[in-house]
């Protein structure tokens, strides 16, 4: 058992820091710890040429097999990277959907037609993707989706109507996954497809829902008639749900490594703050801060544990399933005690009619950490069942 | 970075669960926790001559095994696990960190190889105080000559009724802080020693009492340089945390693994109660904290190793100390009684051993600091620096 990393490992951090300080300068610098969530309505046009120069340098993709043009980077360096990106201040990647979520799972389940068409998009930097997953009606209980794709025999095309919620970045991109179904008559996870859908069309309606910080990062996505090829279905119809499946252990899994670094600047913004207004002598915060201070520290050895003797596929041991759960509650926790750091001033904004500061933002926006990406009660759901073999929740009866 | 157990640090973790498994079954702990001893000497001497834990840590020099702490702290997690009662935390923990640190070679010498034999010992440094450093220390000596004089009374200290060696912190007469301090090391049973055993609501691990009268020491029981004991008796309190903060994890998964088999044995409203939302998330709970204790532990581990061998991470040994106690003494105590919750009534019997569990929890918690005495250590780190 060893904490540290290899001399190559440590040249490839210089190179990468390297890489981002010669970089992140210019046009871009004012993108430094821009672009996170809550914040993704921020410079999305200089956000997306700055994923063009990343792509340039090589830096898309890194976790990609090089066959796919990636850099196919051993677990270690994909931590490096992400670790670096964050402590420069690096901008919230526009990308993280197509980089994190599309380009493994086709890369997994997909053609070779749809590796051809779709991977150097998201490698270039050029390419955003969403991920049209939730509906009204279909959240936790995600297999209850209502969209539906028919093959219409005479366009050759599938036809997808439907409606999807809550899709984070949809005005911003260029693609989205979409699960629909496609036998009608179908329920549950059975029956269940996976389009590749083009947002550009005539179809496809994107309409910004304003969230709790009075800012919009996600949609409502209408689709009437959309159309997508033939050739746009991942899997086989009727296999969606083993697609979106897989899909959700990346979403659980690397992509969400880089994370401690970035909620390490939040934590020194207000470790410092606390130092600033007086708070770090009151006696209360101290022991929170310490704790969020104890909390990080261990989230980065529980991270580098769970990618220890891993088979570097994505798929992780038993103890990744606490992550989400253990970070998204970690974070609330941070937007909570930075409220209480700031005291009264803690309701005072910016500027009206609703301009956030950082750590209100932070505040407000940490709250849906613990809904995303399946809400705590989710993934306690899921602890229980497949970490400690309890008995799975009632399900209604199927079909 | 390869963040995880080596085989053969997998071997040591699996043999050690195994003898544990069999040895330290239920019956022997309460046969143990009813001794006036504490422990089964059988099972010591079992446990020294077959599986030599005693001298893991121990350099080849002095007849060890030359391993390291993250092999340590792979058996004691187990000994956490299985609730062991042993003298091992005491001896191999506190006492052999406080030789290898701060003994001369002689002194080394002389003692490693009786401890590697099955001889017990332990440290005795305080004086009935809620805090764990040197300002816990309030017996104190006299030069006379070359002769010392120790007076003063000790506290809780573990397996102190029974070790065949003290050592013990004592500061000059008049000093304060981590002035003046000095670590002694002695045969238990010295003229001017007198120790009792506590009565303690946690029965699977003795405390005693020790009152110093004019106990007359020689120039070389003095470990180190006479007046400068408080660093390294910092860096053997930071050690022996952290061989504390396994064994409490050891005992979550332990209580863990027990709870959730209850659960799926138990049957109400028709339907095992592991199948109710309310339990299972309990249980979820648990076994996050489980995973993040170990996280912890294993961390705190790594830099424990570089502490005792001057390695890149020496540096940060009372903080990974502080992280991994504080996590894991809030953690074992909550599982414990999530545990007792969800046993219902059997649970608040003495015949279950939930109660083992939930007693062991709450007395590791405050020994060598409390979740909060830490995070108030962490704080300071943090908070009270410049900038
Ligand atoms: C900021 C943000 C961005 C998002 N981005 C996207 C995106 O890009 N694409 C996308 O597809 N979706 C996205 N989502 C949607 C997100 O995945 C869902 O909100 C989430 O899965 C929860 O579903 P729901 O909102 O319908 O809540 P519901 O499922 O209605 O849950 C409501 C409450 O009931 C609880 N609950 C539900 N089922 C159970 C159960 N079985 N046991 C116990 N409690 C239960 C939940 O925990 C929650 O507390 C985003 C959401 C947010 C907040």
């Amino acid at each position: 058992m060893k904490l540290q990393f290899s001399p190559q490992d440590e040249a490839f951090r210089s190179e990468i820091a390297g890489w981002l300080a010669d970089n992140l300068v210019g046009e871009f610098a004012q993108l430094k710890f821009r672009g996170g969530p809550g914040d993704e309505h921020m410079f999305p046009e200089e956000r997306k040429r700055w994923e063009r120069k990343l792509a340039e340098g090589g830096w898309t993709c890194v976790g990609w097999p090089q066959e796919y043009g990636g850099r196919g980077l051993p677990i270690e360096q994909q931590v490096i990277f992400f670790e670096e990106y964050a402590r420069a201040g690096a901008p919230g990647r526009m990308g993280h959907i197509g980089e994190g979520l599309t380009g493994p799972t086709l890369i997994a389940f997909g053609s070779e037609e749809q590796k051809k068409k779709y991977l150097p998009g998201v490698l270039a930097g050029t390419e955003f993707w969403c991920q049209g997953y939730s509906e009204p009606s279909a959240g936790s209980d995600l297999a209850n989706v209502k969209t539906k794709a028919r093959f219409d025999e005479a366009s050759g095309k599938w036809i997808v109507n439907g409606q999807k919620v809550w899709t984070s970045l949809a005005h911003e991109s260029e693609y989205c996954f979409v699960i629909a179904r496609t036998d009608p008559d179908s329920k549950a996870h059975k029956g269940l497809g996976f389009f590749l859908i083009k947002m550009d069309q005539p179809g496809v309606t994107v309409r910004p829902i304003e969230q709790i910080t009075g800012t919009s990062e996600f949609n409502e996505v209408f689709f009437d008639d959309a159309e997508c090829d033939a050739s746009d279905i991942v899997g086989l119809p009727g296999e969606g749900w083993k697609v979106a499946m897989g899909l959700l252990g990346y979403e659980r899994g690397v992509s969400t490594l880089g994370q401690q670094m970035a909620f390490q600047n939040e934590f020194n913004e207000v470790v410092a703050l606390a130092k600033e207004n007086g708070a770090a002598q009151d006696p209360v915060i101290r022991q929170r801060l310490a704790d969020a201070h104890i909390g990080l520290k261990i989230m980065r050895y529980n991270s580098m544990r769970m990618l220890s003797g891993n088979s570097g596929d994505g798929s992780l041991q038993k103890e990744a399933l606490i992550y989400k759960l253990y970070w998204a509650t970690w974070h609330r926790d941070l937007g909570e005690l930075a409220m209480d750091i700031l005291g009264a001033e803690a309701d005072i904004l910016l500027d009206a009619p609703y301009e956030l500061n950082r750590l209100q933002s932070l505040f407000l926006f940490t709250r849906s950490d613990t809904i995303y990406g399946g809400t705590n009660q989710i993934q306690r759901n899921i602890i229980a069942e497949r970490g400690l073999g309890m008995p799975k929740e009632l399900r209604p009866p199927q079909n | 970075m390869e963040f995880a157990f080596t085989q053969e640090q997998e071997m040591i973790r699996d043999t050690a669960a195994a003898f544990l498994k069999d040895a330290s079954t239920s019956a022997a702990i309460r046969a143990a926790m009813e001794s006036d001893l504490g422990y089964s000497p059988e099972l010591w001497q079992r446990i020294c001559a077959e599986m030599y834990w005693q001298a893991l840590h121990i350099p080849e020099e002095y007849g060890g095994m030359g391993l390291g702490y993250v092999e340590l702290v792979a058996v004691l997690e187990q000994m956490g696990r299985y609730l062991l009662c042993s003298p091992y935390l005491a001896t191999v923990g506190m006492a052999t960190n406080a030789l290898l640190i701060a003994a001369s070679d002689s002194q080394k010498a002389a003692i490693l190889p009786q401890l590697i034999e099955g001889k017990t010992a332990t440290v005795a440094f305080n004086g009935g105080r809620s805090v764990w450093d040197a300002s816990a220390v309030t017996a104190t000596y006299r030069r006379e000559s070359n002769e010392f004089t120790l007076n003063g009374d000790y506290r809780y200290v573990l397996d102190g009724h029974s070790a065949d060696y003290l050592i013990l912190a004592a500061r000059e007469e008049g000093s304060r802080g981590d002035e003046g301090l000095s670590l002694f090391v002695c045969a238990g049973d010295s003229a001017g020693i007198q120790r009792s055993r506590l009565a303690t609501m946690d029965q699977s691990r003795r405390q005693a009492t020790i009152q110093l009268k004019d106990l007359r020491l020689p120039e070389s029981s003095v470990m180190g340089e006479l007046g400068t004991g408080a660093k390294p008796l910092a860096k053997i309190l930071d050690l022996a945390t952290i061989a504390l903060a396994a064994e409490q994890a050891g005992g979550m998964q332990q209580i863990l693994d027990i709870t959730v088999d209850y659960t799926k044995s138990r049957s109400q409203f028709g339907r095992t109660i592991a199948g109710f939302q309310a339990i299972k998330h309990k249980a979820a709970d648990m076994m996050l904290r489980n995973e993040v204790a170990r996280s912890a532990v294993y961390y705190a581990a790594c830099v424990a190793d570089d502490a005792l061998c001057a390695g890149p991470l020496a540096s940060e040994l009372a903080e990974a100390a502080s992280i991994a106690k504080s996590y894991c003494s809030e953690g074992y105590f909550k599982n414990t009684g999530e545990a007792l919750q969800m046993h219902g009534g059997v649970g608040f019997t003495w015949e279950y051993d939930v109660h083992l569990y939930f007693k062991r929890a709450k007395a590791s918690e405050h020994f060598l600091g409390s979740s909060s005495y830490h995070r108030e250590r962490v704080a300071v780190m943090l908070l009270d620096t410049a900038c």
